[in-house]
């Protein structure tokens, strides 16, 4: 890159991002803010956590954060599952019937508007019960597959494009020296995939964690998500509660992050000190 | 069975009855009456008789769809914006992808880093920050007053600016993963040959790289256009009660009006229009992931 064309790239990168973090770093700024006007600085009483502890004390935020923390644990676990399984065949077998069907399925999701995927499990759902009688009521088993149906998506993706990227000598070496299909992925391919999975898991529990529009169709009275909770109190304004919530969450987001990375980049050097 | 089809059969029977099978169930039902019940739908299918079945088709809610206004009219803006989000994205995404693409291994994996951190944190959350700095005495409007720009606050928040703004913001990560990964794999050298042949680096750039990436700039396309037209979060907090967005409608004439059956035929005239779309993609990403092989 010449001199003139590096500078105009800088800037523009140099914006973008002023663009992406001026927004989050604005609610950390705030969450401190004693004011209840919330973006007027209160100067003289200001840097405060008095917000901090009133989140704490809010039974109706706690409630609704236990109930998403259930569902998107799960949510991550069985997708996690699915997504594997889905992202394995994907990669591994060249040809198989319903391949595209497969492919179809596992891409539609990333990009299907939420509102018709939340109706369309809605209406699965009311009609599985009149049919059936299951499932009893929508609450926390509804939404929960309710994500996990695009939670999975995400997770197959991710899957079938580290697969595709490794060495699949290793299995057939194990192959050759007479271990079973089983055994191989168990022995070989899963430990490969290991931190695709793990970032499976994390993306699946973040997903379900912050869904707000499937989670409205497909919940049921006295299961308000977190989600749910905080956007119908966004709705009557900005709360200095919900800047605290962001606080808490972005920490807890950057330092999983963070991390996870790290530990991948080790492993990716352990990985090549050792081939 | 095979060892394979126990593979992917789990998978695929999950898909087939929780993504395929609701959307027969919602075109069943988009065919169907209002009915004051719970569910609030008529059967299609009902006994006259003893063994006679009757089938009642009514296409009233979609002639409805088309005689009210309202409803092309929100189809048509939810495409305006979504396409000039796109827009906007390409104009903001492209030379981010690309710088970061063209940077040092060490610093393209921190910038990575700072493209993904939004995009795990909850787009509800994102979407609230910016409440606060477009509403009348939030931050953007202190600042500007404080500096003696403007006199008095400008109106921001629930108008069409906001909304762009929310839906750029909440979808440009989007836009860039798949450019980025694009143009990773670009060969530099094309564009030093060029240039030693005479071009100037404007001209490369345009006769070279821009055409190469042709399919990561698609794929980025088609994340932030397909969803951002049935968008419902940034246009019901950003955009205030006049942004008429179809996935707006649908929310307000099932939650509100509980009219199932319109719901459901909003629902289908939406994905005929983004089917053509999807199919689109998914040819886009099937090429792409060839090339990478």
């Amino acid at each position: 890159m010449n001199h003139r064309s590096s500078y105009f790239i800088l800037s523009c990168l140099g914006l973008g991002f002023a663009f992406l973090y001026i927004p989050i770093l604005s609610m950390v700024v705030f969450s401190f803010n004693a004011s209840k006007l919330v973006t007027v600085w209160d100067s003289a009483n200001s840097p405060t956590l008095k917000w901090y502890y009133a989140l704490l004390d809010n039974e109706e935020i706690l409630d609704a954060a236990w109930i998403s923390l259930k569902v998107a644990v799960i949510n991550a676990s069985g997708s996690v599952i699915l997504g594997t399984l889905a992202g394995f065949g994907l990669a591994r077998f060249r040809q198989f019937r319903g391949r595209f069907t497969l492919n179809a399925m596992v891409t539609a999701p990333l990009v299907m508007p939420e509102v018709i995927t939340g109706l369309s499990l809605l209406l699965l759902f009311v009609a599985l019960e009149q049919l059936i009688g299951w499932p009893a009521g929508r609450g926390i088993t509804t939404m929960t597959i309710g994500h996990m149906t695009f939670s999975m998506a995400y997770v197959t993706v991710i899957v079938n494009s580290r697969l595709a990227t490794f060495d699949t000598s290793l299995e057939e070496a194990a192959m050759d020296l007479g271990a079973r299909p089983l055994k191989v992925f168990f022995v070989i391919t899963l430990p490969i995939i290991f931190p695709a999975i793990l970032s499976g898991w994390l993306l699946a529990f973040t997903l379900s964690w912050d869904d707000l529009v499937i989670s409205s169709f497909t919940s049921g009275p006295g299961s308000s998500t977190l989600p749910m909770v905080v956007f119908s109190k966004v709705r009557l304004g900005v709360s200095p509660e919900i800047n605290v919530l962001a606080t808490l969450t972005i920490m807890v987001v950057t330092t999983m992050i963070v991390g996870v990375s790290l530990w991948m980049a080790r492993a990716a050097k352990l990985d090549k000190a050792a081939a | 069975m095979t060892g394979r089809g126990l593979v992917v059969v789990l998978p695929y029977l999950w898909l087939m009855l929780f993504f395929v099978v609701p959307f027969v169930i919602v075109l069943k039902i988009s065919f169907s009456d209002i009915d004051l019940a719970i569910p609030p739908y008529k059967p299609l299918l009902e006994w006259v008789g003893k063994n006679s079945l009757a089938i009642k088709i009514n296409f009233n809610n979609y002639a409805f769809l088309f005689t009210d206004h309202l409803y092309v009219n929100a189809l048509l803006n939810s495409i305006k914006v979504a396409f000039i989000s796109t827009v906007l994205c390409l104009f903001i995404g492209y030379p981010m992808a690309y710088g970061i693409a063209r940077a040092k291994p060490k610093t393209r994996n921190i910038l990575l880093l700072l493209v993904i951190l939004p995009f795990w944190t909850s787009l509800l959350l994102r979407v609230y920050a910016w409440i606060g700095l477009l509403k009348g005495n939030g931050v953007i409007n202190n600042v500007l007053l404080w500096l003696g720009l403007i006199h008095e606050p400008l109106t921001m928040l629930f108008t069409p600016f906001a909304m762009y703004i929310g839906i750029v913001y909440s979808y440009l990560p989007f836009f860039i993963l798949p450019l980025y990964s694009n143009l990773e794999k670009m060969d530099w050298q094309l564009l030093e040959a060029a240039e030693d042949l005479g071009c100037r680096p404007w001209q490369a750039f345009y006769k070279i790289t821009l055409p190469l990436s042709r399919n990561g700039i698609l794929a980025g396309s088609m994340l932030v256009f397909i969803p951002a037209v049935g968008e419902f979060v940034i246009p019901a907090l950003l955009g205030g009660p006049n942004a008429l967005m179809i996935g707006r409608v649908l929310w307000d004439e099932f939650f509100s009006n509980r009219a199932w059956p319109v719901a459901s035929a909003v629902a289908i005239l939406l994905l005929i229009l983004l089917v053509p779309f999807m199919m689109w993609y998914q040819s886009v990403q099937t090429r792409e992931s060839a090339g990478a092989r």
